[in-house]
């Protein structure tokens, strides 16, 4: 794949190609520009730490849905071992939009649930980009409730842009099979470990996107609708998604700041993709400690302090 | 009546879709145009007949508070809850400031937030009764709305009163960002909580029903029923036209639509919402010990002790 080049990005990019040049041009002309290139070199790492150390919520947007970035699949692959992928909702079909399968993290045998975006064009359209039917979140109810019936913990990864926006989805009640796994995830007698690795879009990301739990890479986010619709509703205009992006309060540091997420991994300078061993590393790392404190809880109690936490989010006020 | 009568009556029935327009807030004693029949219709008629036009069945908006006196018998509703309301934790100001939308719905409905809840008595049975209000920023639900609707349920469960919730909303409120996509996370959990404890939840659809709101505690309900042409989805209508480039099929998302596609129990006219919900009640609650406190197997009638 050529390097994807996100808009922020340009400057930088534009330097690199520039030194590039410089270095072509010394090899071929013996022109001795080492002390320019030297500069060049600097002047692009500053620039790299300018760029992505303060990234803007819309650039994290852009961060998130990096082409490169590592997804549930890359995940599954670097952190589980000895998998049985489930497949089907037993009701109409299978979702390749939904990765559901039991698997081994680090000795914890669990239960794995995520969005699943393509690599390529050819997967992306079989599997909407990530966007689940009601069928593929039948599947991951399907998949929470043997956890809980063999006593199982869930693992899930958060990556979508939101739950199928489609005729056939409605036809097979996208409404219902969302809510029916908001409240499974509620009750279940199991820990549940949510990890926001990329985008976390709205009730499609939800549905598999909370528990005891909520971990989020740096640079993924959540938000309650697209920080393009929210512009296009509010502006008539989706390219007022940069100002909504910051309305919106989406990013990892929002949500710990809201009550919402636990904990944020960092990750390498310019995003997860610049190095996902690191990454699979912090995640798995996160994912053990979660785990190893929810594992040895009473069931009634963690489902009591899940149903507590979940009721005290909100802020409102009350009296005349 | 015999079934093949009732199944007469069924067809007899004249669904429309219900329009977006308002009934808008006309002084009493005036003369209203039905948008759909296009007969002129004295207001006090159409009150009568919970704005229901009295010549098509065309079904008007219903706000909130009358909403609950329509389904309630007489004299029975008690609001709880009816300071709870919005702040502005994420001080939002795109494009407009939400606190201006707070303060003008609030002027416009006269309400503290988009839902109204309380006690009532439905039919005899105690319940929990709440409605939401569409002029209310579109019955979206942020913290305040997906607080008041949890503690209804709460207090259906405390109570062990039935709870009717009649739905309307343009879906999660999004000047409260993930707050009110966490709602939809809250409100199922209370949903979860009351069908744990086995007390009935009947939720009724109105015009219209969409997004986050769709997809939590509306469609958790024992029995979901719906109005006549009410239009009820997760993704409106217009993003997934934009998505599939084609138009959409005739009657989509309408309730008859859902209905046929299984979604729901039953389209009811209002005209008979008080009475199919009261009907569902006498089976579900009432006078019997419940289940859980008898280990029987099934309801016993707590006077007769089984036999008739």
């Amino acid at each position: 794949m050529a390097q994807f080049v996100m808009e922020f990005e340009r400057p930088l990019v534009d330097l690199e190609e520039k030194l590039q040049e410089l270095k072509r041009l010394d090899l071929a002309a013996d022109l001795e520009l080492g002390e320019e290139i030297k500069e060049l070199e600097a002047e692009i790492e500053q620039l790299r730490v300018t760029l992505y150390q303060a990234l803007s919520p819309w650039e994290r947007v852009q961060v998130a849905r990096h082409p490169g970035r590592p997804k549930t699949q890359d995940y599954v692959e670097a952190l589980c071992s000895e998998v049985v992928e489930l497949n089907g909702d037993r009701l109409y079909g299978d979702d390749e939009a939904i990765f559901a399968g039991l698997a081994t993290i680090a000795g914890h045998r669990c239960m794995v649930i995520g969005h699943r975006k393509g690599k390529s064009t050819k997967e992306n359209i079989r599997r909407n980009f990530g966007s689940p039917h009601p069928e593929g979140l039948r599947k991951a109810r399907r998949a929470m409730l043997m956890a809980e019936k063999f006593g199982l913990p869930v693992v899930t990864f958060v990556d979508t842009q939101g739950a199928y926006p489609g005729v056939e989805a409605e036809e097979r009640g996208q409404a219902w099979a969302i809510a029916e796994n908001l409240a499974t995830l509620s009750a279940l007698r199991v820990p549940i470990v949510a990890v926001g690795i990329g985008e976390g879009g709205s009730g499609g990301a939800l549905a598999i996107g909370f528990g005891d739990r909520l971990i989020m890479l740096e640079n993924a986010y959540y938000s309650v609708i697209s920080p393009e619709a929210c512009a296009s509703i509010l502006y008539k205009d989706a390219g007022r998604a940069p100002e909504t992006a910051s309305c919106l309060r989406m990013t990892a540091e929002d949500l710990v700041g809201l009550g919402i997420a636990d904990e944020i991994i960092a990750e390498p300078l310019g995003g997860a993709h610049r190095d996902p061993s690191a990454v699979f590393a912090a995640v798995e790392r996160a994912v053990i400690a979660a785990l190893s404190e929810l594992c040895v809880q009473d069931a009634d109690a963690l489902v009591e302090r899940r149903f507590e936490r979940l009721s005290a989010i909100g802020v409102y006020a009350e009296g005349e | 009546m015999p079934i093949s009568d009732w199944f007469k009556a069924r067809e007899g029935r004249r669904y429309t879709v219900a329009s977006a327009e308002k009934s808008a807030d006309l002084p009493d004693g005036v003369w209203l145009k039905c948008p759909s029949c296009k007969h002129t219709i004295y207001q006090g008629v159409l009150e009568e007949n919970v704005y229901v036009c009295p010549h098509c069945a065309h079904h008007f908006e219903l706000y909130a508070h009358a909403r609950v006196l329509s389904l309630a018998d007489e004299g029975t509703f008690e609001e709880t809850e009816s300071t709870l309301s919005s702040l502005d934790p994420l001080r939002f100001s795109a494009n407009k400031p939400y606190t201006e939308s707070l303060a003008s719905a609030k002027d416009k409905t006269g309400m503290a937030e988009a839902v109204v809840t309380g006690r009532a008595l439905l039919g005899g049975h105690p319940v929990v009764l709440g409605a939401m209000d569409f002029r209310f920023v579109g019955a979206s639900m942020g913290s305040a709305v997906g607080e008041k609707i949890a503690r209804a349920f709460a207090l259906a469960e405390a109570e062990r009163r039935g709870l009717v919730l009649v739905i309307a909303s343009g879906g999660a409120r999004m000047q409260e960002g993930m707050l009110s996509l966490m709602q939809m996370a809250k409100t199922s959990a209370a949903a979860e909580r009351l069908s744990r404890a086995r007390v009935p939840y009947i939720s009724i659809l109105t015009n219209p029903t969409y997004g986050g709101v769709t997809a939590s505690f509306p469609v958790l309900a024992d029995i979901i029923l719906a109005e006549p042409g009410a239009l009820i989805g997760f993704t409106g209508p217009r993003v997934i036209e934009q998505t599939i480039r084609q138009s959409l099929p005739k009657g989509f998302q309408t309730a008859e639509f859902l209905e046929e596609h299984g979604m729901i129990d039953e389209v009811v006219p209002r005209t008979e919402l008080a009475s199919t919900v009261a009907r569902v009640l006498d089976y579900l609650s009432g006078p019997e010990v419940p289940l859980a406190a008898t280990g029987a197997a099934c309801r016993v009638p707590a006077s007769t002790g089984g036999d008739e």
